[in-house]
């Protein structure tokens, strides 16, 4: 089941076309990776996905139903790229009014602040002001207020920007626990190494354009060079290392990197080097990471021709 | 509806909370209390006792003037004017009356070494004049009650207008030119508190995420609602203060002030009573030849367009602001500009409440608040026809719901623009956009 189906969507500005008919599903419970080089059109997307801007032509389908911003609104969580929070307000009376924003009544508004806040370890900080708070503690406040309502969908842009690790692996494990708890999850980055870790799907968009989109182990899949490597014990002499059925990539200290000829199945290489009684100690595919697929084919647009 | 609701308490209750709220709703009285109260007491009053020295050569004034809290006089006898040094004595000013010819008194002289201060020198002449004028009566054998009893008091209505309501320029004047011009600061003031409120939100970034739970146009309403009720609780506290200050001004003057205020009639005998007297109903009958329930739902019809009507665009130009705090002065002009020759058209109209010029400000909305404000206390339907009115109050009502709409579209796109100067050329495109 999905909850959001994005169709053709379109959003022009005046000078350039920032979504250009764009169309993915995320499917309801997921981990959803936004993404694209800055100014590839990821915050006009989900400016349109919280209904902040409304598309030029498209369709965006929620709970197989179109997207009412009225009423949708309420599930959403959206925590923005560029933060913000009222400096002179409270931390606990500004996350209690951007609850009750959400539609949260008062009372079941402070239990949840309560325990967020318990949880989150930041209850001191309930009278204090924004302003007196460090950026990384205000991002902690910022992520409460993202998620207080509970909502089906979060939208997080670049949610670790700012954190320290120890705050940043906090975070990402409330990610996961809302993810299992049913909560879908669009997470907006530029950081691959985050993406390849957290999300089961993403989208890669380049100057408004959708480039590829699909299941993050299908993608390493799709893109992989045949590459492996392997550990040995002793360095065998270079004639040992001729065959057919592979080509050395890369040759280190007791490691190879070699890449597969077409015919031919890893049994083969492991064979090879069975035969020639080197020890194996290890041997293992080398997929692409999300990083390289992402040059890759964002290199691939710059020069179309070739 | 729920969530403008909670805006515009969220504004609200911000702005009234701090600390300097309370300062400015009560600096602001006390500062103009002090303006006007200050020059009294310095005039009427002074910490030392003042010991007048009266040399009387007529010999009709011996024992006639009434000491009062702080003023002394005293007879002396047997002592020439022009060597006698009062200052040695203590005394702080010395009055001269020479022998008089009771039909042309003439020669009566108060010497002091300063300024003797308004209360000391109406005193004086107002006693002079009584003990003389009561002289003159018994040389001419007058009966004082008779003389009383026949005196006149009349106030003559001066009416103006068809239905005869009553009507006085001077008082027109100064009604219309202190609404017109309280509107005119509330415009300014409160439109640039809309401005920097907005401006605020943009800037610390937390517009994005409140557009995300409401909609812009509920966020902007919802800051200019809050922003106004700040301004009427600011009111009524200045009106409370006014109603309260009347109760204390009492305090600050002499007894007699006091007595002559609060007891009226009945200390005829006492002239300075009498003067005040005088005053006090001179005050009933200006405020009675005002149709003061006309005027003040006006003002507030007004004040609450106006604003209204302004801080729309006041938002709208918050909303364009990026963090150069210099653009605000070139982004404001054009909305400071017509409030300012408001004021202008408003200055000419208390003079000239029938001219063309004052019938177009008060029909077109960007100046009307101020302007039918100005012309309003010259008498309705006598200056203002009652069409005027309601066209006037009609097309503010329309203007400003399209103000809102236009500076909306304006504020939507704005609000979300980061780090680009945008220039009004720009933002008036964004009106025929849709997002």
């Amino acid at each position: 089941m999905n909850l959001i189906e994005v169709k053709n969507l379109r959003k022009d500005y005046a000078t350039h076309k920032a979504v250009d008919d764009i169309s993915f599903v995320i499917p309801r419970g997921s981990i959803f990776g936004l993404l694209g080089p800055n100014g590839a059109g990821k915050t006009t997307l989900l400016r349109m996905i919280t209904g902040i801007f409304y598309p030029d032509s498209g369709q965006i389908l929620f709970n197989n139903q179109p997207f009412d911003p009225e009423r949708d609104i309420q599930s959403i969580g959206y925590m923005p790229e560029e933060r913000g929070l009222y400096k002179k307000m409270k931390v606990g009376e500004q996350t209690l009014y951007l609850a009750q924003l959400k539609g949260m009544r008062e009372k079941e508004a402070r239990d949840k602040i309560k325990y967020w806040f318990d949880k989150l370890d930041i209850n001191t900080w309930y009278n204090k002001k924004v302003e007196e708070l460090s950026k990384g503690m205000q991002q902690k406040v910022q992520f409460i207020s993202t998620i207080i309502h509970n909502p089906s969908l979060l939208i997080l842009d670049e949610p670790f920007s700012g954190l320290d690790p120890i705050n940043a692996n906090l975070i990402k494990q409330e990610i996961f626990d809302l993810s299992k708890s049913g909560t879908t999850i669009i997470f907006s980055t530029h950081r691959m190494e985050q993406v390849e870790e957290i999300c089961d799907r993403i989208i890669l968009v380049n100057k408004g354009k959708k480039i590829l989109d699909g299941e993050v182990k299908q993608i390493k899949q799709d893109f992989k060079q045949h590459l492996f490597r392997i550990g040995v014990g002793t360095m065998p002499n270079f004639a040992q290392m001729a065959t057919w059925h592979f080509s050395i990539i890369k040759q280190e200290d007791h490691a190879y990197t070699v890449k597969l000829s077409e015919g031919s199945t890893t049994n083969d290489i492991l064979m090879h080097f069975i035969r020639h009684e080197i020890p194996v100690t290890y041997f293992q595919e080398i997929l692409p990471s999300i990083n390289e697929v992402f040059i890759d084919k964002v290199q691939e647009m710059e020069q179309p021709l070739n | 509806m729920n969530k403008i609701l909670l805006i515009i308490k969220r504004e609200f209750l911000t702005r009234v909370r701090k600390r300097s709220f309370l300062v400015v709703t009560l600096l602001i009285p006390v500062f103009f209390a002090g303006l006007l109260i200050i020059p009294i007491l310095i005039a009427t009053s002074s910490n030392e006792d003042k010991r007048i020295a009266v040399i009387d050569d007529s010999h009709l004034f011996l024992g006639r003037f009434p000491d009062s809290k702080g003023t002394y006089y005293k007879y002396l006898t047997n002592i020439k004017v022009d060597t006698f040094k009062y200052e040695q004595y203590g005394y702080s000013g010395l009055l001269y009356i020479p022998d008089l010819d009771i039909k042309r008194p003439s020669g009566i002289t108060y010497y002091s070494s300063g300024q003797p201060g308004i209360g000391v020198e109406s005193n004086i002449t107002k006693h002079v004049n009584d003990i003389i004028e009561e002289k003159r009566l018994e040389n001419a054998g007058i009966d004082r009650e008779k003389l009383s009893a026949a005196k006149s008091d009349i106030t003559i209505d001066f009416k103006s207008g068809a239905d005869g309501k009553k009507g006085n320029s001077a008082v027109a004047y100064g009604v219309g030119y202190a609404s017109g011009f309280i509107i005119y600061i509330i415009l300014m003031f409160f439109g640039m508190a809309v401005m920097r409120g907005v401006m605020e939100e943009k800037v610390s970034r937390i517009a994005e995420v409140m557009i995300s739970s409401v909609k812009p146009f509920q966020l902007m309403m919802g800051k200019i609602i809050g922003i106004a009720g700040v301004g009427l609780l600011q009111f009524l506290i200045w009106v409370a203060l006014i109603l309260s200050l009347k109760l204390i001004l009492p305090l600050f003057f002499s007894a007699e002030t006091l007595h002559a205020a609060t007891q009226g009639g009945g200390m005829m005998q006492n002239g300075g009573n009498a003067a005040a007297i005088e005053a006090i109903e001179k005050v009933r009958y200006v405020i009675g030849s005002i149709n003061w329930t006309l005027i003040i739902s006006c003002f507030i019809f007004y004040f609450l367009g106006g604003y209204l009507f302004y801080s729309a665009l006041f938002a709208a130009v918050g909303s364009l602001v990026n963090e150069d705090p210099t653009d605000v002065q070139s982004l404001t002009f054009p909305i400071t500009l017509p409030i300012i020759i408001g004021l202008m058209i408003m200055i000419s109209t208390v003079q000239n409440p029938d001219s063309r010029l004052a019938f177009w400000g008060s029909i077109i909305p960007f100046t009307s608040p101020m302007v039918m404000m100005a012309r309003l206390p010259y008498g309705v339907p006598g200056t203002v026809p009652y069409w005027q009115l309601a066209l006037s109050m009609v097309l503010l009502v329309v203007g400003f719901l399209g103000m809102t709409w236009m500076a909306g579209k304006i504020y939507r796109t704005g609000i979300l623009m980061y780090g680009k100067k945008i220039t009004w050329k720009e933002a008036i495109k964004w009106i025929g956009k849709k997002n």
